[in-house]
């Protein structure tokens, strides 16, 4: 693997910028393998790094549909934070941040993580007693977020208006640990690093069949390049997690549905922090382009067409609107939708299944961006062991059967 | 947004209906008989087809009630709809236009 440094970037742009190789090879399949991850989004690209750095399977191939990052990883809007209420899931998505505080470094690719701060608005008597609830739990687990008064709010981000609108702020959690990066990064970068450590990074690959053995245990796939032979097959694909589990005959507690998200035309960096608000619906960045990021909602109804209903996103643009007027006369350049695999208490399963070499990393929904350092870290770790880590023993299938629900949705976090 | 066909009040914006899930799951008789297994099914595995989807949708600004429809979800046009009690359509016809 070619290393970048800075000294790399300087002599390269003193040459014309020659001499720079592929990232990652263009893989052909093999017969077979020792595992085979199913999705090429950042989890499981990320889960095949991680298999190869700390477990030592280095014989692992990651198939992947379309092209890689082309799912949710690339269509998100990179909210990271980690203030989630319950036990388990602090656990959970504070692991990822503290992945991601390193990332950079560990695949020697920038992929900007950026601690700008997220702050949660509340905009009722609830919204306010649910805030702190939510702040003192955290700070409880260990788990950095503070509560801000609206001027404080006000202070950090200047453009929002607390006062004079349908829904005043009344106060904000602010995670300061929490952020953004760079969606493409963090795929290439996992994908650079997975690849120089051996994993077969294979695209235009759609698995289209999960072969079973006499055991009834999970030996291969079935794909658009032939079949691929493997004892450890893990799924991590998202808004197609049902499907590729039925071919399997495993069934999941899941829905997915549409999410949308638009980005405005570039201007001067005005906006220093995320800011969500889950009772008017819309959450905000700037990327580093300058671009305004807007998050919108999902739509009602399941479905696979990648793209949401126009009511949704203007729903999520009048409250941006309201809460920052400042930004009323910016243009929308592009809208895109993802499709979002939801369970119903909105956290994730990375479990084992009932199939013996089948494993399953999915249930994000809305959110998963964040746990992507997090959720490849722990899918490795338990196919490498055939055993969940402790960190995600809680996040089974069987947990809606025994009622053990880890239940974020009621708990009232926003959905990102 | 869709354009949904209430089988009693005929096409009208999907902002006037709320979709209520997959249709034809019935609850069972006596959930004191049910296994855990069978209760969690019941309340929690979805088909999340791709593909002809029966759902139900619930024309909450119009006349109130609910009823049923096939819907393509890797298209979202609707194929049919019908009412609650009835079988889908073995043919799912198109919409009338
Ligand atoms: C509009 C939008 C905004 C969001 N905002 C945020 C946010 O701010 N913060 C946050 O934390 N999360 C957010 N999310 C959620 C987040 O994007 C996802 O939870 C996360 O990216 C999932 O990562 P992944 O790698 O599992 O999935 P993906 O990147 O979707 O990867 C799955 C891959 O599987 C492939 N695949 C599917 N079927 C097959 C098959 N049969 N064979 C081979 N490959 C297959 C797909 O092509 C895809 O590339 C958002 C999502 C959307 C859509
Ligand atoms: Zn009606």
């Amino acid at each position: 693997m070619q290393r970048f440094s800075g000294l790399s970037l300087i002599r390269r742009g003193l040459t014309g910028q020659r001499g720079w190789q592929p990232q990652w090879r263009q893989a052909e399949p093999k017969a077979a393998y020792d595992a085979i991850i199913v999705g090429g989004g950042g989890h499981g690209l990320g889960a095949a790094f991680y298999l190869a750095k700390e477990h030592g399977l280095t014989r692992v191939a990651v198939l992947e549909k379309g092209w890689i990052g082309g799912g949710n990883t690339g269509r998100n809007t990179t909210i990271i934070r980690s203030n989630y209420l319950f036990d388990e899931s602090a656990a959970l998505y504070d692991h990822s941040v503290q992945l991601w505080e390193s990332l950079s470094q560990v695949l020697n690719y920038n992929v900007m993580f950026s601690q700008r701060g997220v702050m949660m608005l509340a905009h009722t008597v609830h919204d306010v007693q649910v805030s702190q609830r939510h702040v003192h739990a955290n700070r409880a687990n260990g788990v950095d977020n503070e509560w801000l008064t609206p001027e404080e709010a006000r202070a950090r981000c200047p453009l929002l208006k607390i006062d004079d609108i349908r829904y005043p702020v009344l106060g904000a959690a602010f995670q300061r640990r929490g952020g953004t990066a760079r969606h493409d990064a963090v795929a290439w970068g996992f994908a650079r690093a997975a690849d120089a450590l051996g994993v077969d990074i294979i695209e235009n690959c759609e698995v289209l069949g999960i072969e079973r053995d006499a055991g009834g245990a999970a030996c291969a796939v079935n794909t658009t390049r032939g079949v691929i032979r493997a004892p450890k097959i893990g799924v991590s694909a998202a808004g197609h997690s049902s499907v590729i589990m039925r071919m399997a005959g495993v069934d999941l507690p899941i829905e997915s549905y549409p999410l949308q998200a638009l980005v405005s035309e570039p201007v001067k960096s005005i906006f220093p922090c995320v800011v969500m608000s889950n009772t008017i619906h819309a959450y905000i960045s700037q990327s580093d382009k300058g671009e305004m990021v807007i998050g919108a909602g999902t739509d009602a109804y399941t479905s696979y067409t990648q793209r949401g209903g126009l009511h949704i996103s203007r729903h999520a643009l009048e409250a941006i609107c309201e809460l920052f007027p400042t930004l009323r006369r910016l243009r929308m350049l592009r809208c895109w939708g993802g499709i979002v695999d939801v369970t119903p208490d909105r956290s994730p399963i990375i479990a084992k299944t009932p199939v013996p070499g089948l494993y399953v990393n999915c249930g994000w929904g809305t959110g998963g961006f964040k746990a992507t350092p997090g959720a490849a870290h722990l899918l490795a770790w338990t196919i490498a062991h055939d055993a969940p880590h402790p960190i995600n023993a809680p996040f089974t299938i069987e947990r809606f059967r025994d009622g053990n629900l880890i239940d974020e949705a009621a708990a009232a976090a926003v959905a990102h | 947004m869709l354009l949904i066909n209430c089988p009693y009040c005929g096409e009208r914006p999907e902002l006037e209906f709320v979709h209520g899930g997959q249709a034809h799951i019935a609850r069972p008789g006596n959930p004191a008989e049910c296994s855990d297994q069978q209760w969690a099914e019941y309340l929690y595995r979805r088909d999340n087809i791709k593909g002809v989807h029966a759902e139900r949708w619930r024309h909450v600004h119009g006349c109130g009630r609910f009823f049923n429809a096939l819907r393509d979800t890797t298209s979202d046009q609707f194929l049919a709809t019908y009412k609650v009690g009835e079988q889908p359509p073995a043919q799912p016809r198109k919409a009338t236009a």
